[in-house]
């Protein structure tokens, strides 16, 4: 079953400084499963963190849909969360206080209800035990735990992670990474999430949309072949680096067209 | 013997990680502090009883001051004149506080009220507003509310600028993160602009007790027949040294004593700050 559709979209961008106007997004299609991880990958300035804002209902469109379960998508809803690439949590508040902040907001559950699904994710992203500290007290890693307690926590049926462990060191990421598909194991939300990693896509998603620069456009959509549960050494393994080198030749395609000569 | 410096602080620690500190480290800066004060005094008394070095027209000394204190409180007007200046400094800061808060709310929230009220909040922020005192006294009089209006006047403004900056400051990831969880605009207000400018209200907060203290000051020295500033203008004009230097001693005390306790407020409200 179709959870999210993508059809036709196409975002420009007025750049007030060079007074002209900027193709962020050329005709994009694609369409996501109910619990599908679908990844979608591309170099920077490819337009998806665009896509990501429009699916969040942050940023307008006007040409192609965006559809959840057959509706179309005008505005934040419900229905989605966003895991973003900066924790953004509010530091006046308490690790607790911030995983309830996306509830607070939506209304949606009465104060026990509130209380209880807040301590059911601080512990599957396994932050029990902090709960009274502030997020300045908390290393980067487990912020992005914090932002992801936050999102799940408001009970949406779409996931969308904006690159959230692109600020983090390659250490923290990896484990990370495998943290999250135990999460989402437990959660089973369909996500979208986005990187400029190839092997992180490859990693995590069920199927991966690669995306060509400026302007973004849909490049190849394919299933990861990986059986689950994946651990962290399938990134070592041979048959998982030769389809990040195919991923990687497809992106260097794109970019030794535009005379970028592989410096993506 | 090498000395610390503010590149090298001396950090000592025992087996289980825990900062090792005797009493005298734990206190270390009111210790060396409270020592170099009364050594300074010391030396300034001695200086006073034990040459001609001073002359009590132009000076005074520690035991002088204290004398003239005593004699003040016990004979003079000291107490009415600190109720006096007291009362000013409370009822001008204190509507200052509330309308500087709630104002610099509303024209940080309100993008156009901002774009008009900014050309009239900056030039009022700059100019020292207590050179409006004799004009405040043609409207006032010179009784206490001339006073008021000029603590008033002096703390208003730095609270209100930053209030309104502290609303303005907003950050833009925590709103965007507000919006994706269906925030209204109330709620943004409420949860974020509120808590975020809290301490920015209380920089303001700080600012304009310095600038009130200075205006009820002024204020009473320029126009007033009551208040600490009466006093000391009193006490030059008669070349009562020793009671201009109990005036200062006031003054700087009650400077001393706001400010620690607005700093206590600016910590006990930044609790989430990584600086600690």
């Amino acid at each position: 079953m179709v959870k999210l559709q993508i059809d036709h979209l196409t975002k420009h961008y007025w750049l007030e400084r060079e007074n002209r106007d900027v193709l962020a997004l050329a005709d994009v299609s694609f369409s996501v499963e109910d619990g599908e991880f679908m990844a979608v990958v591309g170099p920077s300035g490819c337009g998806k963190t665009s896509m990501l804002n429009i699916v969040a209902g942050l940023l307008p469109y006007e040409e192609g849909s965006v559809a959840i379960d057959g509706k179309r998508i005008a505005g934040p809803g419900i229905d989605r969360a966003v895991v973003f690439q900066h924790s953004s949590l509010l530091p006046w508040r308490t690790i607790a206080g911030n995983v309830r902040y996306g509830m607070e907001l939506q209304k949606r559950f009465d104060e026990a209800t509130m209380k209880e699904r807040a301590d059911y994710f601080i512990k599957l992203v396994g932050l029990t035990g902090f709960e009274r500290h502030y997020p300045s007290e908390l290393s980067g890693g487990m912020q992005q735990r914090v932002n992801l307690a936050r999102a799940l926590a408001a009970d949406p049926v779409v996931l969308l992670m904006d690159e959230p462990f692109a600020a983090l060191d390659a250490q923290t990421r990896e484990f990370m990474q495998a943290e999250l598909l135990k999460i989402w194991t437990k959660a089973k939300k369909t996500v979208v999430f986005i990187t400029h990693q190839i092997n992180e896509a490859i990693y995590l998603a069920d199927r991966v949309v690669v995306m060509s620069a400026r302007p973004g456009r849909v490049k190849d959509v394919f299933a990861v072949p990986f059986e689950r549960p994946r651990s962290l050494s399938l990134k070592r393994e041979p048959r998982f680096l030769e389809l990040e080198d195919s991923v990687w030749k497809l992106i260097e395609e794109e970019s030794d067209k535009l005379g970028m000569v592989a410096a993506v | 013997m090498k000395t610390e410096t503010l590149a090298q602080p001396r950090i000592k620690a025992d087996a289980s990680g825990r900062p090792h500190q005797s009493f005298y480290q734990k206190h270390e800066s009111t210790i060396l502090g409270g020592f170099a004060v009364l050594v300074v005094v010391g030396i300034w008394q001695a200086i006073w009883s034990y040459t001609t070095w001073i002359s009590p027209l132009f000076f005074s000394g520690p035991s002088a001051i204290a004398k003239q204190f005593w004699i003040s409180l016990t004979q003079g007007n000291l107490l009415a004149d600190l109720a006096f200046s007291g009362k000013n400094f409370t009822i001008g800061f204190g509507i200052a506080l509330v309308s500087g808060v709630v104002v610099g709310v509303i024209v940080g929230w309100y993008r156009r009220v901002r774009m008009i009220a900014d050309p009239f909040l900056n030039a009022l922020y700059a100019a020292p507003r207590i050179a409006m005192m004799p004009l405040i006294i043609i409207w006032f009089g010179i009784g206490m509310w001339s006073k008021v209006f000029i603590v008033f006047l002096s703390a208003f403004f730095p609270i209100l600028v930053n209030t309104v900056a502290g609303i303005r400051n907003m950050d833009r990831d925590l709103l965007r993160a507000a919006r994706s969880f269906c925030a209204s605009d109330w709620q943004i207000f409420k949860t974020l602009a509120i808590p975020g400018s809290v301490p920015f209200i209380l920089t303001g907060v700080r600012q304009g007790v310095a600038v009130g203290l200075i205006g009820v000051v002024v204020g009473e020295m320029l126009g007033s027949s009551e208040g600490i500033g009466f006093m000391v203008a009193y006490g030059g004009q008669t070349f009562q040294t020793d009671t201009l230097f109990v005036g200062f001693v006031i003054i700087a005390f009650a400077g001393i004593v706001l400010t620690s306790i607005t700093e206590r407020l600016e910590r006990r409200f930044s609790r989430w700050r990584p600086e600690r």
